[in-house]
């Protein structure tokens, strides 16, 4: 269960450019959630998801996983337990690096990064049996580097690798925006694959409402740093992408735009 | 043919330095001028040692060993003190000036008298008196070869790929779960270990250690690793590290032939520096590079 309580937190403090983004927000998601968070550009909602992940500090408010307080917690600590990927393709994988090299470092999170040999040739088959059923041909091209793929290979090879390993938390941060449509219905399969076969609580933030309505069982909108909308279980079933968008067009008329 | 001599002599063991910057500058995208402090530095310490009458062979382990403590204090001041890269390295170039003074207690101290990796009696045994002449030149290749194939195998493993990988995406080492901060301290570390390593050899070719040798170590460091990258791009033959060896040589060779061709030596480190732009503007993938990370 992950909880963020009474999270505080203003950018450019002290300043006349303060600007305040979260003012006492909490926000619970519980074990095995898919959570859709959808909103306009600037309601928070990467900015939680950079919370969550400790990529920014919070002014006051904590933060706590299954109790367990991580507010001060070092983001590379906490990324132990969270696989994440993000909107830009290159960010998940190492553009120098081959999809083998690629894989062989993200399947050894959690064990010590020793001088241990870097690329283990008896896990190629195990790798190749990963990439099969993405039908996008890198099972063959293991020793192609990843800055020559296209951006959906390469985030559909992030997300897997992003997975690989035991992990508590997946984080979506609009994984699907830079990709054709094609390439994104894609890569949502696979997430929805992923998140069903692991049983992982899920947060995926999107602007794609289609996808937040259709996928996860707790839909979230995001305005000024609140969630103004929050449904889960038969209410999220039973909603449809143009009730949100009326939602969305009435916020966003309210905010004069 | 001295001259060729000499240059394949120093262009090894500069070889040695430019193996290190091409980890700070190509894999972690980090001018690091650390180097013109730690280069004379390995040669201030081989140079006390070696009058001390310590077995010249031991001054190599020391001074890498001195060189990654450098490269750590480096990466501390830009990793914990958030300091830019280019200015931690100035930080430790200037202070490193006056330590190498400390080290040595004056500013030009020579070991000519003295037994080296390259004199001594053993070798001297071992080589009959026709290869007398390449006994350096064969020494130099040799050492150079191995640091080469060590550092080959170091980027094989699991820690080599983690350090490719944070100066690649440092936000996938992040989500990998380890300290990304961390891995640029043991990339600057090992780094500086090579550079002091080749200027304890470049000390004990000399017979001296002088303060002012590590003025345009960095410079040098940078052409080798450019030319080398930049020339053999298209050659999946050499590995990046042997490319990097030869770029060196090739540079070493340009300015002794500006030397040779007339020029006076004072003029070496314009002729190192006007090189170094020269093969900076023919080379066009310095855009990307420009780039600094704080």
């Amino acid at each position: 269960m992950l909880e963020l309580n009474h999270i505080h937190k203003y950018y450019n403090p002290g300043t006349v450019n303060q600007m305040c983004l979260f003012e006492d927000f909490s926000l619970r998601i519980e074990d095995g959630d898919f959570v859709s968070v959808v909103g306009s550009n600037g309601s928070g909602k990467t900015s939680m998801l950079n919370i969550i992940c400790g990529s920014i500090d919070v002014d006051s408010g904590n933060i706590l996983v299954n109790g367990e307080d991580i507010t001060n917690k070092k983001d590379f600590l906490r990324h132990r337990k969270i696989g994440r990927v993000f909107q830009d393709p290159s960010k998940g994988t190492c553009p120098t690096m081959t999809i083998m090299e690629n894989m062989s470092i993200a399947e050894n999170k959690g064990k010590p990064f020793n001088l241990g040999r870097g690329v283990k040739k008896d896990k190629m088959e195990y790798f190749q049996s990963l990439l099969r059923p993405l039908n996008l041909g890198l099972e063959d091209k293991m020793h192609t580097k990843v800055g020559a793929l296209s951006g959906g290979q390469r985030q559909a090879l992030a997300l897997l690798m992003s997975t690989m390993t035991p992990i508590e938390f997946l984080i979506l941060d609009e994984h699907t925006a830079a990709l054709d449509p094609k390439t994104a219905e894609i890569i949502m399969g696979l997430t929805d694959q992923i998140v069903r076969e692991k049983k992982v609580t899920t947060i995926m933030v999107t602007h794609n409402l289609r996808y937040a309505v259709e996928y996860g069982n707790r839909l979230i909108m995001m305005h000024e740093g609140n969630a103004i909308l929050d449904k889960s279980g038969t209410d999220k079933q039973n909603i449809n992408a143009d009730e949100i968008m009326r939602v969305f067009n009435k916020i966003s008329i309210e905010c004069g735009n | 043919m001295s001259l060729i001599l000499s240059v394949f002599e120093q262009g090894m063991i500069y070889a040695i330095m430019a193996l290190g910057v091409y980890i700070t500058y190509k894999i972690l995208d980090f001018p690091d001028m650390t180097v013109d402090g730690s280069f004379p530095m390995g040669a201030a310490i081989t140079a006390v040692l070696i009058n001390k009458g310590v077995n010249p062979l031991l001054t190599l382990p020391i001074c890498f060993v001195a060189g990654g403590v450098v490269g750590i204090i480096t990466g501390l001041i830009h990793v914990k003190l958030k300091v830019r890269d280019l200015l931690a390295g100035i930080i430790m170039m200037t202070g490193l000036y006056s330590v190498n003074l400390r080290i040595a207690g004056k500013a030009n101290l020579p070991f000519y008298n003295q037994p080296t990796i390259f004199e001594n009696d053993f070798l001297s045994a071992l080589f009959p008196s026709w290869l007398a002449n390449y006994r350096t030149v064969i020494i130099c290749l040799i050492i150079t070869i191995i640091v080469k194939y060590l550092l080959d195998w170091y980027m094989s493993t699991k820690s080599g790929f983690l350090l490719r990988a944070v100066g690649d995406n440092d936000t996938l080492v992040t989500s990998l779960g380890v300290d990304k901060g961390l891995v640029r301290i043991v990339g600057l570390s090992l780094a500086n270990a090579l550079v002091t390593l080749s200027g304890c050899l470049y000390a004990q070719q000399q017979g001296f250690f002088d303060s002012t040798m590590g003025t345009g170590t960095a410079v040098m460091g940078l052409a080798g690793v450019i030319i080398g990258a930049s020339l053999f791009k298209k050659f999946t033959l050499f590995k990046v590290t042997a490319s990097v060896v030869i770029g060196m040589l090739l540079y070493k060779g340009c300015v002794a032939l500006a030397i040779w061709v007339g020029m006076p030596a004072s003029d070496m480190k314009l002729i190192t520096a006007v090189l170094f732009l020269i093969i900076l503007v023919l080379t066009s993938d310095r855009k990307k590079k420009v780039t600094v990370h704080a």
